[in-house]
């Protein structure tokens, strides 16, 4: 609820309040003057170094640009949907692995132990070689038949992604307080249903904010997948620099890349915000 | 052992015929490794009985209110709610638990639920009811604590002794055989402790049976009809609060008491 209200204050706090006014004015001005300063220094160092227009020709020529542009905005199509796709999977996954390594029953050990041991490989080894495993490698295989390389690759993410997303998930769903679970099933809930109802909902309130910062940094790691062939933004960039040894293509991707994380990024900061403010932490420090 | 026996077998209140008991705790063992914290425990609750369990810190209270709840299993003995032995593993827990209503120190309430959705949450989902008759009892309950405005208000919003309430609201839903209280007012400022407590003396005068572990010894000692004095996992003391607390015969009950009247 807004308030309106105008308090009267005293002399005291009118004269504090005139000196914070003073000392916010004076940092602002300082940030200003020191950020010109930054750029001015940049750009002074790329247009007196001796290869900066040779450079700008290679990275950053707007014919190249604007030759490139719908290529890759086409390939980024594909980046959107697999990042689509993946996503769904990382959820199922990630989520029932975070909750087989939770239970405690003697049954689920097996289960228990094979989800410990993809968690702790699964985050060990570098994206690239479980694009590359599963890429190259169950096609290999010889098994499936032709499978689309998009395909391949959206199942290297979620599987690569997944091991991640199952420990921020644990982390989460373990720090609800143990009392809410045990009101749930004072209550007669199932196992199941608490789980569903209870403990789920508030463990992803918790761990949003971390998962959010997974998820950008996921749809930037989904751009990996044309290291296998698919015609991905990357990809197509990379045929058109082939062809033209003008790397310009790259830097469109890299800013399609970043236009597609910034509302992703927008909405990370607005709900941790709303975290920090609903639990009214900080204070002056 | 043999003094247990001895306050077992001279009881100092009438007790009413054996057919009402609601809870019969019988001879329960609980064990944590080699740390015997419940050593053959028995007493029985009755119907419309009001029982506060007292004991210092690490008596076994909070233990034994785990194991009459099902979220801690006995290590030997038997726990009856009516005829129904709920330490048999053949049984179904979960429908046991809905027979006893429950209400925790703190963090009772589920956070993300607002109020109604709380209380109505067991009636929904455990016993199938349909919303609207779900709500239409739940907001009955409220309103005879004067919550009702606050059904759609999410827990953090309302005081602790207010959230306590609304608890014991949730845990009164399905109408339980047996409520269970433990230590409901131990995380309260004084001022809220009042208004909790005052809504457990209505609830006795409705005629709830209830089990309360607590360190409100004035409470305990206005409101319940029984006192049982748990001390190192044994039961010290078992009758009125008359004889328990006002004239205690065993120096280490008297010390007890002393101590809580110095604070």
């Amino acid at each position: 609820m807004p308030n309106n209200t105008v308090y009267e204050v005293s002399a005291v706090e009118e004269e504090r309040a005139q000196f914070r006014r003073k000392e916010a004015l004076r940092s602002h001005i300082t940030s200003v003057v020191s950020s010109l300063i930054f750029v001015a220094l940049v750009v002074i160092v790329l247009k007196n170094s001796p290869g900066w227009p040779r450079v700008k020709e290679s990275f950053f020529s707007p014919e190249y640009f604007a030759m490139a542009w719908p290529q890759v905005l086409d390939g980024l199509l594909l980046n959107i949907r697999v990042l689509g796709i993946a996503l769904i999977g990382v959820a199922i996954l990630g989520t029932s692995l975070a909750l087989i390594r939770m239970t405690t029953s003697a049954v689920m050990f097996p289960l228990r132990v094979v989800a410990r041991f993809y968690t702790t490989i699964m985050r060990g080894i570098p994206m690239i070689v479980v694009l590359y495993l599963i890429g190259f490698g169950i096609p290999g295989l010889g098994l499936f038949g032709r499978i689309d390389k998009a395909v391949l690759g959206t199942i290297a993410v979620v599987m690569s992604y997944s091991a991640y997303i199952a420990e921020v998930l644990r982390a989460g769903f373990q720090d609800v307080h143990p009392s809410q679970r045990a009101s749930a099933r004072s209550l007669g809930l199932t196992q199941a249903q608490t789980m569903w109802l209870v403990i789920i909902p508030q463990g992803l309130r918790k761990i949003a904010p971390a998962l959010m910062n997974d998820f950008i940094s996921m749809q930037k790691d989904v751009g990996l997948i044309s290291t296998l062939g698919a015609i991905d933004a990357v990809r197509a960039a990379q045929i058109i620099v082939a062809k033209t040894y003008n790397f310009t293509p790259y830097v469109v991707a890299s800013i399609l890349f970043i236009l597609m994380s910034v509302p992703f990024i927008l909405l990370n900061d607005w709900y941790s915000e709303k975290l920090r403010k609903r639990e009214q932490t900080g204070g002056m420090v | 052992m043999a003094d247990e026996k001895l306050t077992q077998a001279t009881p100092t209140v009438e007790h009413p015929p054996i057919g009402d008991v609601v809870l019969r705790i019988d001879n329960v063992v609980k064990r944590f490794g080699d740390n015997t914290v419940l050593d053959h425990i028995s007493f029985d609750v009755h119907q419309h009985e009001t029982v506060a369990l007292l004991g210092a810190s690490g008596s076994g209270k909070s233990t034994l209110m785990k194991c009459v709840n099902l979220l801690e299993q006995v290590n030997d003995g038997q726990i009856w709610l009516g005829d129904t032995d709920i330490t048999d593993p053949r049984i179904n827990m979960d429908k046991q638990r809905s027979r006893i209503g429950v209400v925790f120190q703190q963090f009772n309430l589920f956070s993300h639920m607002t109020v109604l959705n709380n209380v109505t949450l067991a009636a929904r989902k455990v016993h199938k009811w349909p919303r609207e008759k779900a709500e239409e009892k739940a907001m009955g309950l409220l309103r005879r604590i004067g919550m009702d405005h606050k059904a759609k208000e999410y827990p953090d919003r309302l005081s602790g002794g207010q959230q306590q309430r609304v608890a014991i609201c949730r845990a009164l839903m399905m109408e339980p055989e047996l409520l269970l209280l433990d230590e409901i007012t131990s995380a309260l400022d004084p001022l809220l402790v009042g208004e909790v407590l005052e809504m457990v003396g209505e609830l006795k005068a409705q005629g709830a049976t209830i089990l309360m572990a607590t360190h409100e010894m004035g409470f305990a000692h206005d409101a319940a009809d029984r006192i049982v004095l748990l001390r190192r996992g044994h039961i010290a003391e078992n009758g009125s609060p008359y004889d328990v607390m006002d004239h205690p015969t065993d120096p280490e009950t008297q010390e007890f008491f002393a101590a809580y009247n110095r604070v």
